[in-house]
């Protein structure tokens, strides 16, 4: 359950950044989670649900990209889809293999509603 | 709620030190200590909330980049950490492993065997007592437990706020034992400078591949209860291959604990970290 400690420093860095630009609430967030970052995209919604409760990201919507592994063969340079860090190049069969893409978990952005007057 | 003094604490791990029941520290941005001689203790409750929102028409929307790493707050404090242990020449290890894999018993058989060559300090993460710390703590070298309460790993500020409650000597060898969890502590940096995952004959031989994400991170694998193997569905060199599939950079050790096979080369190898850190 590692979601929930997560959840919590995306709400405490969301709530932040919010009051530092005089937001009233905030209505959605975007996260990039790669697919070797050991998040789970749902369980994180449900603990982020609790963790924002009473913050000005309350009933924010987390809008989640999930970004596929890359990797690259360091025997032949091959790039290849991975979903997981057992690759093996399917140009040349060899285990060393870099990770290119696939571990990032970012928040990218936020929206924040203004009060207007 | 805190069950020694029974206020309520934001975060719930706890620090504690063996042979000092009264003695516990909640981690948190309101840290707060309790001794014998405490009168009264300071909660700082952080801000408030009104705990409405103004919902109006007229609100107007603005997207902000941020770009900003979810575990940021944990790595800049793990880099923190970094730099404290590279200015006292400390060399930080952090044990990680599936419950029951025998990393406590491992401690209390290396580092015997390491105390002539170098100080050694041990930091202990539990969800609950003090019982690895109190082993620990028989061997005469300085120990902190940290309990996690409902955590289900060690982050940087927990190993940040436990280094403040220690006296660490200059040139140690810190022993960092994160809780028994082959998942969640794969992803917090405390600072260490390598991670050693403990693996035992009792387990599948295919657990790298199972939790591919702590093998992927590890720096040393070992696998323990070798004496075993005779008596178990275990292949140590299945689950070698297995371990370096995911990873190929992983040094492998095979010991057991039980007889001492194998603790030499792993003990020549701490000692070689030690020397050239």
């Amino acid at each position: 359950m590692h979601e929930m400690s997560i959840a919590l420093s995306i709400a405490e860095a969301v709530e932040k950044r919010a009051a530092a630009e005089g937001a009233a609430r905030v209505s959605s967030i975007e996260l990039v989670v790669g697919k070797l970052s050991g998040i789970e995209p749902e369980s994180l919604r449900f603990c982020f649900s609790a963790a924002s409760k009473g913050t000005v990201a309350e009933d924010a919507e987390l809008l989640i990209e999930v970004r596929e592994g890359t990797a690259r063969c360091m025997e032949c340079a091959k790039e290849f889809p991975v979903s997981f860090y057992f690759a093996e190049c399917p140009g040349c069969g060899s285990l060393r293999v870099s990770i290119l893409s696939g571990e990032e978990f970012l928040i990218q952005s936020m929206t924040i509603e203004e009060e207007g007057d | 709620m805190c069950d020694t003094c029974g206020c309520s604490s934001e975060s719930g791990a706890v620090l504690r030190k063996p042979g000092n029941a009264g003695y516990h520290v909640h981690i948190g941005d309101g840290d707060h200590v309790h001794g014998h001689e405490d009168q009264g203790h300071e909660h700082d409750h952080g801000h408030d909330h009104d705990g409405h929102h103004h919902h109006s028409h007229d609100d107007r929307s603005r997207k902000i980049v941020m770009e900003q790493d979810v575990l940021l707050k944990n790595n800049l404090l793990a880099e923190r950490n970094r730099g404290y242990f590279e200015a006292r020449n400390i060399v930080a290890l952090n044990f990680l492993s599936s419950p029951g894999s025998g990393k406590t018993s491992l401690l209390e058989k290396t580092i015997p065997l390491l105390l002539g060559d170098f100080p050694v300090a041990v930091i202990e993460g539990d969800q609950q007592t003090t019982n690895d710390a109190d082993r620990i703590h028989a061997l005469g070298v300085p120990v902190i437990q940290v309990n996690t309460g409902s955590g289900c790993h060690l982050d940087a500020l927990m190993v940040n706020r436990a280094l403040k409650e220690m006296e660490l000597k200059d040139g140690s060898l810190l022993c960092i034992e994160n809780v028994g969890n082959l998942v969640c502590p794969a992803m917090f940096d405390l600072g260490e400078a390598k991670k050693i995952v403990v693996i035992s004959t009792t387990e599948g031989d295919d657990k790298p591949l199972k939790y591919p994400a702590m093998f992927h991170e590890a720096d040393i694998c070992v696998l323990n209860k070798t004496d075993l193997l005779p008596y178990v569905d275990f292949s140590a060199s299945r689950c070698r291959q297995n371990a370096m599939r995911v990873n190929h950079h992983l040094e492998w050790f095979e010991v057991s604990v039980k007889t001492g096979d194998g603790i030499e080369a792993l003990t020549g190898r701490i000692r070689q970290m030690v020397k050239n850190r």
